[in-house]
């Protein structure tokens, strides 16, 4: 038989495409199913349709078609950008990376048989499943508080209607009321979320309601940023901020939404509003996976596989990982290990050992910004800090504002490395 | 020609409510250049300049805006061009006064400067620098700020675009691939030897940045190279 040129090419780069395709031999196109649409999910989701080219088919599971960042929603507390702002759509994912996105819940996940139920009805098989769920909270952590009062009592620990509905409670307080916050135990999502939070409800009652007050019962000692916050509430919001730390009964909290009371340590305290946020776990569809062990997913740092299913990577707030904090930052940069990680395992794409970053910034003030960060390696134990910065207490104005103009480039950064 | 380009110069100035002393009009240039050092580190000016992360900017005054055929120029200064931007005194001024603001979507990095004074002395640097108005004698050469002392084999490496491609996914969290600037520099198109020494500056804390003395702390002078490579490939 006589080779033409065109029957030769197509026999070597078959033969090619099948040596670089270890994991799929024989079988069609890889298919890779993405489960949350946030900055884990989003951003895996993104860089595994990007670097393959169309060789992996890529299904991204979210329930919600406009996403709202958790990150810059305390911003929106405290009147410093529109809610619409941190709203994000899908759209570029699916038009320009070809990815299918699906908004629904996934319901179920079945390990053997490597497939998602969604709610709809509809079954997704996989050859790789990437979990990004984000957080759930925990049944009975804040004794009177369940999801039944997170209308009367909102948690505003996720965003959207919830961060919408503490905002109008905070603005509907009466002259010199009382806002009160229930802060939850570690880990939780954004170490310095909750007191981020307290400076820009302080901005907000500072402009419109200058004789409330606000108080934390908060059931750690110390917190992320503590000396930061506490200097810059010293030095903006003077006498309106009193945090009840874990030495001082912060710990020992109960709420009654129907009365809208909060009793720290005995002492009942009558509130105005109140943000409950109560303790965290992983998402609830990890532990539907079976691949939690207490309350979080553990995983490896090499690739961000599940220690429990090779076929399931974790990302993210859902992870029990190491010494990185539960962040956005955090969430992308494990997403781009595992997109690495699982084209590697579908296609043969190149593999290189895994790093990681994270930094966290927070508003204090009118331009007034402060930030954390380290940067990660793996081992065989754990994603591991190797090197890390905070900023400084008694840093000058220009350096402050410097911080806050940096925090919106990373945002406009980070949500166009997540949504195309 | 250039007698009328003189001619009209002299008119901005005078438009521009300075001074009647030609020479003089725009502003201080000794104090001039010393604003420039904040320019430095992208441009160049002067006897032998070049393009850098930014074009030089010999000649400036009267030159369309993005009419370097050597240079990758960001959309936005491309669109500003279509629209018959010339760096006249007044779109210098417009330009120097907001970047972004006078042309959106430039990838120069830099805030402006608020106070007229600093852009008149800067202004009245780089005029001497154009040929027009030509009694004004050209200053010596500018030196490129250096920040710090590389052995040339670390500057000869040449970097792996691919490898670069994937540690870069580090550095698009906070700076976009697309040039876009929202509050942190765009980095893509620059030089490579620019983007080598700006990053072993960070790593030798000679340049200030926590984030990037931390980011540029742990890699290599072949990760520097690859990143280095990767994005300079980016338009």
């Amino acid at each position: 038989m006589k080779l033409n040129r065109r029957s030769f090419i197509g026999t070597t780069s078959l033969a090619a495409a099948s040596l670089a395709a270890p994991a799929v031999l024989g079988a069609g196109k890889p298919r890779v199913v993405v489960i949350g649409g946030g900055a884990g999910g989003a951003t895996a989701a993104r860089y595994i349709a990007k670097g393959a080219k169309g060789a992996i088919d890529v299904t991204l599971v979210e329930p919600s078609r406009s996403y709202y960042t958790c990150f810059f929603s305390n911003l929106y507390i405290g009147g410093f950008r529109q809610l619409s702002s941190i709203a994000h759509s899908y759209g570029t994912l699916a038009s320009a990376y070809g990815i299918n996105v699906v908004h629904d819940w996934a319901v179920g996940i079945d390990r053997d048989a490597r497939q998602v139920t969604l709610a709809g009805g509809a079954v997704l098989p996989y050859d790789r499943l990437i979990l990004s769920p984000g957080i759930d909270f925990v049944d009975g952590a804040v004794p009177g508080w369940d999801v039944s009062a997170q209308n009367k009592m909102p948690h505003a620990y996720k965003a959207g209607s919830q961060t919408e509905l503490l905002k109008a409670q905070i603005e509907a307080m009466p002259e010199g009321g009382t806002f009160a916050m229930v802060a939850p135990p570690n880990p939780y999502r954004c170490p310095p979320g909750p007191y981020e939070r307290i400076s820009m409800v302080a901005h907000l009652l500072k402009q419109t309601n200058p004789t409330a007050k606000i108080i934390v019962a908060d059931p750690k000692p110390k917190f992320s940023k503590m000396g930061l916050f506490q200097e810059g509430w010293a030095n903006h919001y003077a006498g309106m901020v009193d945090w009840i730390g874990a030495d001082f009964g912060g710990g020992n909290v109960e709420v009654n939404a129907d009365e809208m009371t909060v009793t720290i340590d005995g002492e009942v305290t009558k509130v105005d509003a109140c943000n409950v946020i109560p303790a965290m776990k992983a998402g609830r569809i990890c532990e539907m996976a079976g691949i939690t062990e207490g309350n979080w997913a553990p995983v490896s740092g090499h690739t961000m596989q599940s220690r429990l299913d090779e076929n399931i990577h974790v990302l993210g707030d859902a992870t029990n990982q190491g010494d990185m904090p539960k962040s956005g930052f955090s969430a992308n940069s494990q997403a781009k290990v595992a997109a690495m990680a699982v084209r590697g395992a579908l296609t043969g794409s190149k593999v290189f050992p895994a790093k990681f970053s994270n930094t966290c910034w927070s508003l204090i003030a009118t331009d007034d910004g402060v930030k954390v960060g380290a940067t990660y390696e793996a081992t065989d134990e754990k994603i591991a800090k190797v090197d890390g910065f905070i900023s400084q207490t008694g840093e000058d104005a220009d350096l402050r504002k410097a911080t806050y103009e940096e925090s919106i480039g990373w945002y406009a950064g980070i949500t166009s490395d997540m949504f195309g | 020609m250039r007698a009328i380009a003189i001619i009209s110069l002299w008119a901005a100035l005078a438009g521009a409510a300075l001074s009647d002393e030609a020479a003089t009009a725009i502003g201080d240039a000794d104090r001039g250049a010393k604003i420039f050092k904040k320019c430095q580190a992208c441009h160049q000016v002067g006897e032998g300049a070049k393009h850098r992360i930014g074009p030089h900017l010999n000649g400036i005054f009267f030159r369309p805006a993005a009419s370097f055929a050597g240079y990758k120029y960001s959309k936005g200064m491309r669109r500003a061009a279509d629209s018959g931007l010339l760096w006249d005194l007044e779109g210098l001024e417009a330009f120097l006064t907001n970047p972004r603001k006078a042309v959106p979507g430039t990838k120069m990095s830099f805030a402006g400067l608020k106070k007229p004074k600093d852009r008149a002395d800067l202004l009245a640097y780089l005029r001497q620098f154009s040929d027009n108005p030509a009694d004004i004698p050209e200053a010596a050469p500018t030196a490129r700020k250096v920040e710090i002392d590389l052995p040339p084999e670390v500057l000869a490496l040449v970097g792996d675009p691919d490898f670069g491609e994937y540690l870069s996914t580090e550095c698009t969290t906070c700076h976009q691939t697309d040039g876009d600037y929202d509050g942190i520099p765009a980095i893509i198109g620059w030089p490579t030897e620019d983007f080598v020494i700006a990053m072993h500056a960070y790593k030798q804390k000679q340049r200030d940045h926590p984030v990037m003395q931390m980011m540029a702390g742990r890699l290599s002078d072949e990760e520097i190279a690859a990143l280095a490579a990767y994005f300079a490939g980016l338009e």
